[in-house]
């Protein structure tokens, strides 16, 4: 049986633990009970001074902190060769990353060469046993690595038999974030940067470097308006703009009226935007391509408004209001108005 | 300078698109109801190819894709743009590959191609969406990369400038060459088709294209040799049996399902005002708004 461990790559930013980071901890927690193995996660950067204290909470037993300030921000080679290094090293059975600019980019470079097998995007991570269906061996305690595949019109379930570390990528959002136990304490591990990566691997040179905080937090609102093509302009979304402020909402979109430049991409909801699971959904003009259903099906309450009684998005749906989203919209915002005192 | 450049393009289905048609009733995929396409963002790294071969008169840019031998569809269209040959790697023994087996052989037939200064590939591919075979390849071939890029603002004394779309932000890196660097779908679009290209091109075919030409075009296809498209097997390449196609890919599907969602039973409401009213005080009834 394999006690390997299972570890968890951090995102950081200016000495905060990224979302998804906390996101994977929280399942990375849940499998490695599962398999009776140790929870570990690893750093890089510099300003690492309190990353013990975010993690541990969420169950961590051991932190590899590798500490130097050319770690950080985050290049491709440096990050790669330290993780390559310390995984020959270490040979945990199981690597998850957020499947972001950072863990798309390191995530391959590293799989490549340790020549184990990279899942990318996964929407579920589970263990289970595994039977090849030629030679008939069998596997115990496998990752699954579950995602969406052919523009999400199939799922997949993907396993890794021989190579280690079986290795995916998870977007932001898909798992949700759960503190296992304030109290939980783990052990930190200093590593010598020096032994893992070395000057030649400081090739590519940032030369500048603007990264904002992003204004829009639709993951974490309780009650998303979300538009799609059927909205027909940039202009009618300004009223989606309108009753979300009436209402205390967030503003998404579907894929195509990001593709047709109704707003902007950091509203994407859907398995190449975000996964949202509000209190409730307000699709205005979205027809429900499987890829957007993806992204926010376990939403609470679902309202579909939409010209077309047959939209696809409608059979989800606990409210169908058949009409134009230009009708419909200022009626809610008029009689919430009316109501809400 | 003249440069020797290679892009990364594969064919793929258009699964952006896909309508009713195009499952079958027993749930599997209906692979002929979707069309065939050039990967959109390797039309964006395209263009960013196209575009040094402008400013560096002299250049080759060389379109590189791993497929069926129909394949050789996209480096027409990517010929018809302004690139100048291509090369299709196609064998029966790379079927069922997964990105690492992929980027193992699409890395062998670079080392085949020999010198080049830059790699050129989309970000991902849309039939996948995993972005990593252009990552792989760089760390196959010793290279660095430089993913997420939006544009090359500058290539010169052996060094690649380039701005990367971040999901944050932007950022600019400057990497020495040869690397690869790999396109976002926010980059330029591709230039059109040239008439004239088309006029030039249109012709060009691959040796198993080729077999099936009457023997005027096969005339033709002698005379005028830029309109040979080349087709390399795993063997040409020298790549590992073991490390090819499904036996050298570490990744093993275990089953696949279709999506089904679980239909609600749905409340249907009109626009009419009424209608509206009592929603909107349902859900303020019931505190999910307000």
């Amino acid at each position: 049986m394999d006690k390997n461990n299972l570890i968890v790559y951090l995102e950081i930013e200016d000495g905060k633990v990224a979302d998804v980071s906390l996101e994977l901890l929280t399942k990375g927690r849940v499998l490695a009970s599962r398999l009776g193995v140790k929870l570990e996660a690893v750093v890089l950067g510099d300003k690492l001074d309190t990353v013990e204290e975010q993690v541990f909470p969420y169950g961590v037993d051991t932190l590899y902190k590798v500490q130097d300030d050319r770690l950080s921000p985050y290049t491709s080679n440096p990050h790669s060769a330290v993780l390559i290094n310390l995984f020959k090293e270490i040979k945990p059975q199981i690597c998850l990353m957020g499947a972001t600019c950072i863990g798309r980019d390191l995530g391959p470079r590293v799989s490549s060469c340790l020549h184990s097998g990279l899942t990318a995007d996964c929407t579920a991570l589970e263990i289970g046993d595994h039977t090849d269906p030629k030679t008939g061996k069998e596997y115990k305690d496998l990752l699954y690595q579950i995602r969406p595949a052919f523009g999400g019109n199939i799922v997949a379930t993907i396993v890794n038999p021989e190579c280690r570390p079986q290795m995916a990528t998870v977007r932001e959002g898909v798992m949700k974030k759960e503190v296992f136990d304030p109290a939980h304490k783990g052990e930190v591990i200093n590593l010598d940067a020096k032994k893992y990566v070395s000057d030649e691997d400081f090739v590519v040179e940032i030369i500048d470097r603007h990264i904002e905080k992003s204004k829009i937090n639709i993951k974490n609102s309780p009650i998303i308006v979300a538009g799609g093509y059927g909205v027909g302009s940039k202009e009618n979304f300004q009223m989606l703009h309108d009753l979300a402020a009436t209402i205390g909402a967030e503003v998404g979109a579907s894929r195509a009226a990001v593709d047709a430049g109704f707003t902007e991409h950091a509203r994407q909801i859907g398995q190449t935007g975000v996964t949202v699971r509000p209190k409730l959904y307000i699709a205005c003009g979205i027809s429900g391509q499987i890829q957007h259903i993806a992204g926010m099906q376990d939403s609470s309450i679902i309202i579909s408004i939409n010209n077309d009684p047959n939209a696809p998005i409608n059979t989800i749906a606990d409210y169908v209001i058949t009409g134009n989203v230009e009708d419909v919209v200022p009626k809610l915002i008029k009689y919430y108005k009316k109501n809400s005192k | 300078m003249s440069l020797n450049i290679i892009v990364l393009a594969k064919q793929v289905p258009d699964t952006r698109n896909v309508g009713k048609d195009a499952m079958k009733e027993d749930g599997t995929i209906n692979r002929a109801a979707l069309p065939a396409i050039f990967n959109p963002e390797d039309l964006n790294a395209l263009e960013q190819a196209l575009r040094l071969k402008d400013a560096n008169p002299g250049s080759t840019v060389t379109l590189l894709t791993m497929g069926l031998p129909r394949a050789a569809e996209i480096i027409r269209e990517a010929m018809y743009r302004g690139a100048d040959t291509g090369i299709v790697l196609t064998d029966r023994a790379l079927g069922g590959a997964d990105t690492l087996a992929t980027s193992y052989s699409l890395a062998q037939a670079v080392k085949k191609f020999g010198n080049f200064d830059i790699i050129l590939g989309g970000r991902q591919a849309i039939d996948g969406d995993t972005a990593q075979v252009g990552p792989q390849i760089a760390e196959k071939l010793g290279i660095p990369q430089v993913t997420y890029a939006e544009e090359i603002l500058d290539l010169s004394n052996g060094h690649v400038t380039v701005k990367r779309r971040l999901e944050n932000g932007v950022e600019t890196v400057k990497a020495p060459l040869p690397c690869v660097v790999t396109v976002n779908g926010s980059a330029a679009d591709c230039r059109p088709r040239n008439a004239m290209l088309v006029q030039k091109y249109k012709y060009a075919a691959s040796p198993s294209e080729v077999a099936k030409l009457d023997e005027t075009r096969k005339g033709l296809l002698e005379k005028r040799p830029y309109l040979n498209l080349q087709e390399w097997s795993a063997a040409y390449v020298d790549a590992d049996p073991e490390q090819i196609g499904l036996p050298g890919s570490p990744t093993k599907v275990k089953n696949v399902e279709n999506v089904v969602f679980t239909a609600k039973e749905s409340l249907r409401l009109d626009d009419n005002d009424q209608q509206i009213e009592d929603l909107v005080k349902e859900l303020i009834a019931n505190h999910t708004i307000g």
